[in-house]
């Protein structure tokens, strides 16, 4: 983050200010650009305050839930804070949604919100509710504001603990009296610090017991997380001298793309339910696995007694409670990724100048990896009339090579498809939501990356079932010049559900079918952007140039084919070399499976 | 196709849910702020713990630092993550497992109201001295004990009421601290 302007703070702490100028002078001080936000009665006072500020720019969603997400993407494209702004009651409610998103997918965000005044608190105001109670399960940590005295120390805090350790969102709910009253402002640096976040020190006798394991492993993986990407660039910097200097083959999981580059050959693609054929076989056959800022998801393990049954495995995570909670594990490095990782390449580095790694170890693991590939797990049968979503993705990838591109999504088979079928070179490139899975996530958070990089491509790989629950920030688009690309893969179903009606019940699509979908070009059109469809694979290419030359706001309207499945697939329940590609039948899935979704 | 009937084939030691249930007490120190409690009682009944007891007050007033006394039950694994859970919330200093040492001190107070005449009252004011008990208050049908012990002692007590008419009684929960003059 920016470092503290030290005539700003000169400046601020001489005079009195009321609690609204405290928290945005904080801001200031903090290096926040832009608020993600939607006034009502409990902050208009902060509101007032921003009135007169051109240091901060807000952009005003149109729904709570739109400005926690375009705070997360963001962060997730900058690797800062974000940062949102909502009334109390209601519009803390509606943002629940997006702090229980920042929290399992770890991105730090602050998010303020008003309150009645202290004296109304507990007394069931108009538009109170209990935000500290409400937000206390779904935050890193929340805070309600004490005084105007000590707010500004209190968002230092909240900054600390948004961004350190495990990044995740923080609430500070603000008392309107607060916002009136008057208090001295206290820098940064002389910010209370409780000392709350501990990273320990690398233990290096831990680090050399690792190195002993891949200097003999025989068929090594590197597992990759978000936790790589949260790391910051200069993880994702060291992941690949360290993926180089072994020549250990790389998985990463659906948080984690883009920190290892898909263009390189020891790149298996991603893992999990979804995942390819080669990186789901290489966790399964391994001999040794090096989890890295990677939490053994339930979508990435699969059925748990069977999975990577006989290797022995490595887990480096900045959160003690991650360690051995679904997997147990051999080593355990907590710290930052990046820093163990320096650490690891230091000792395979040094060993390497008493003797060269025998490389003939892992080439027989290489070959079979090889083998694996060439099941190629991801293809599909295209079609000439009709457009497939694999497809229009692969399109989309194609014309925009070359493009300072960023891509978010919502949560579905179009998700999958755009994992699968587009590539990531750099890390905060792909913004989805992967632990809560957010229907409705992509559209405004291609509106906070795109605030962010306002002259990058930025696009929203879309459902037509998700893109309807967020799609009001089409209008916040157009307001604020923000020229986001919505590319809705059109199958007219809620696709993934269908899927799993297909599979688990029967083919009996118990309301899956998004019957009376608008007409997205001219629904495009009466928000003031531009409408496209696309309806046969011969246009495509043309449309999707236009999508990109057109500088304003986008709903793409792909018309694909209505009963794609999202292959290959491990379904719940079933182990990683279990794997489903195509002719399932309802059988292949146990009672067990069916329950965990 | 089952999870449950295919033997692991692990090479390392599966804890998963296994090994036995234990109880610990664990000791969390805390900074004494508003809402502190409930994101510790929060945190664990969010991920399915169970709280036996639980004792909570300020303990250093300069500090402001409270200590939680919790008793819970799990399997190891279950500990360790209930332990490494707490120890993420941001007021919380320390979490001890008070369990883990085997010089720890243990102790519980409880009152205790029997009701009852005649021959019982006797016998009542007979076992209460032989466990220490203080009458707090006293009318001619009724007693209010003040007894202080270990969990099993203040168990075996209200056993012993149960038939001289015990009519209610109140617990502190368990509290404890390490022996020596080393400190958590």
């Amino acid at each position: 983050m920016t470092a503290p302007e030290a005539k700003q703070e000169t400046k601020t702490a001489a005079i009195a200010k009321p609690g609204a100028e405290l928290l945005l002078d904080a801001l200031e001080e903090q290096g926040v650009e832009v608020i993600f936000g939607y006034p009502g009665g409990a902050v208009l006072p902060i509101y007032d305050a921003l009135h007169g500020r051109d240091s901060i720019r807000h952009i005003l969603v149109r729904h709570e839930q739109g400005a926690l997400h375009a705070a997360e993407g963001y962060a997730r494209s900058t690797g800062k804070v974000g940062v949102a702004l909502v009334t109390s009651g209601p519009g803390a409610t509606n943002a629940v949604t997006g702090l229980a998103d920042a929290l399992l997918d770890s991105i730090p965000v602050v998010c303020i919100t008003g309150q009645v005044a202290r004296a109304l608190i507990g007394t069931d105001a108009f538009q109170e509710c209990d935000t500290t109670g409400i937000t206390r399960s779904c935050t890193k940590h929340n805070y309600l504001a004490e005084s105007a005295h000590s707010l500004s120390s209190t968002v230092h805090e909240a900054f600390h603990i948004a961004r350190n350790g495990r990044p995740g969102p923080v609430l500070i709910d603000i008392p309107k009296d607060i916002q009136f009253q008057k208090a001295h402002y206290t820098s940064r640096a002389n910010a209370r610090n409780r000392n709350c976040i501990v990273t320990p020190d690398i233990n290096q006798s831990l680090i050399d017991q690792a190195v002993d394991l891949m200097r003999y492993a025989r068929r090594p993986v590197f597992y990759t997380g978000g936790g790589v990407i949260n790391a910051g660039p200069g993880a994702s910097e060291t992941l690949r001298k360290l993926a180089a200097a072994t020549g250990f083959p790389v998985t990463s999981t659906l948080m984690g793309l883009g920190a290892f580059p898909a263009s390189d050959p020891k790149w298996l693609g991603m893992l999990g339910m979804h995942g390819s054929y080669e990186a789901n076989n290489a966790m399964h056959d391994c001999d040794l696995m090096i989890a890295i800022g990677a939490r053994f998801d339930d979508r990435i393990t699969g059925r748990l007694d069977a999975f990577s049954p006989n290797s022995r495995k490595i887990h480096v995570d900045i959160d003690p409670s991650s360690i051995n909670k679904n997997v147990p594990v051999d080593i355990a490095l907590v710290g930052d990724a990046g820093a163990i990782m320096q650490a690891m390449l230091n000792e395979w580095r040094r060993r390497e100048q008493d003797e060269v790694h025998d490389k003939e170890r892992i080439s027989g693991w290489l070959d079979q990896i090889d083998g694996w590939r060439a099941r190629k797990s991801f293809q599909y049968a295209n079609s000439k009339t009709a457009i497939k979503p694999q497809y229009a993705i692969e399109r989309l990838y194609a014309l925009t090579r070359g493009k300072d591109v960023y891509i978010s999504t919502e949560v579905g088979q179009h998700q999958m498809w755009a994992a699968q079928h587009f590539h990531f070179d750099e890390p905060n490139r792909w913004m989805t939501s992967g632990g809560l899975g957010t229907m409705g996530y992509g559209l405004p958070a291609a509106l906070g990356v795109q605030a962010a990089h306002p002259d990058a491509l930025v696009i929203d790989i879309a459902g037509d079932a998700s893109v309807q629950m967020t799609m009001q920030e089409m209008s916040a688009a157009v307001q604020h010049n923000l020229p986001i690309k919505i590319f809705i893969l059109n199958n007219a179903y809620l696709g993934m559900v269908r899927q799993w009606q297909e599979l688990l019940h029967g083919g009996r699509y118990s309301h899956s079918y998004s019957d009376s979908l608008p007409d997205f070009v001219k629904l495009a059109e009466a928000y003031g952007g531009h409408g496209i469809r696309a309806t046969t694979p011969d246009e495509l290419d043309a449309k999707i140039q236009e999508m990109i030359s057109v500088n304003k706001p986008v709903l793409f309207d792909c018309v694909v084919t209505q009963e794609e499945n999202v292959f290959p697939m491990i379904p719940s329940g079933a182990a990683h070399n279990e794997m489903l590609f195509g002719e399932f039948t309802e059988g292949s899935v146990s009672e067990q499976g069916k329950i965990l979704v | 196709m089952t999870a449950s009937n295919a033997p692991s084939q692990s090479v390392y030691p599966v804890t998963r849910d296994e090994g036995d249930v234990r109880e610990v007490i664990l000791a969390v120190i805390v900074d004494n702020e508003p809402g502190v409690l409930s994101r510790v009682v929060g945190l664990i009944s969010a991920r399915g713990y169970n709280i036996e007891s639980l004792t909570v007050a300020e303990t250093d007033v300069e500090k402001h630092t409270s200590r939680i006394t919790v008793v819970t039950r799990g399997t190891p694994g279950k500990i360790e993550q209930i332990k490494a859970q707490l120890g993420r919330l941001v007021p919380v200093r320390r979490v001890i497992d008070v369990t883990s040492e085997k010089d720890a001190l243990e102790r519980e107070l409880a009152l205790i109201k029997v009701v009852n005449e005649g021959e019982h009252r006797l016998e009542a004011m007979r076992l209460a001295d032989i466990f220490r008990a203080r009458a707090l208050d006293t009318t001619h049908t009724s007693f209010v004990f003040e007894i202080t012990g270990t969990r099993e002692k203040i168990h075996a007590f209200i056993d012993l009421m149960k038939p001289l008419g015990l009519s209610e009684v109140s617990r502190t929960g368990v509290l404890s601290i390490r022996r020596g003059a080393e400190r958590d």
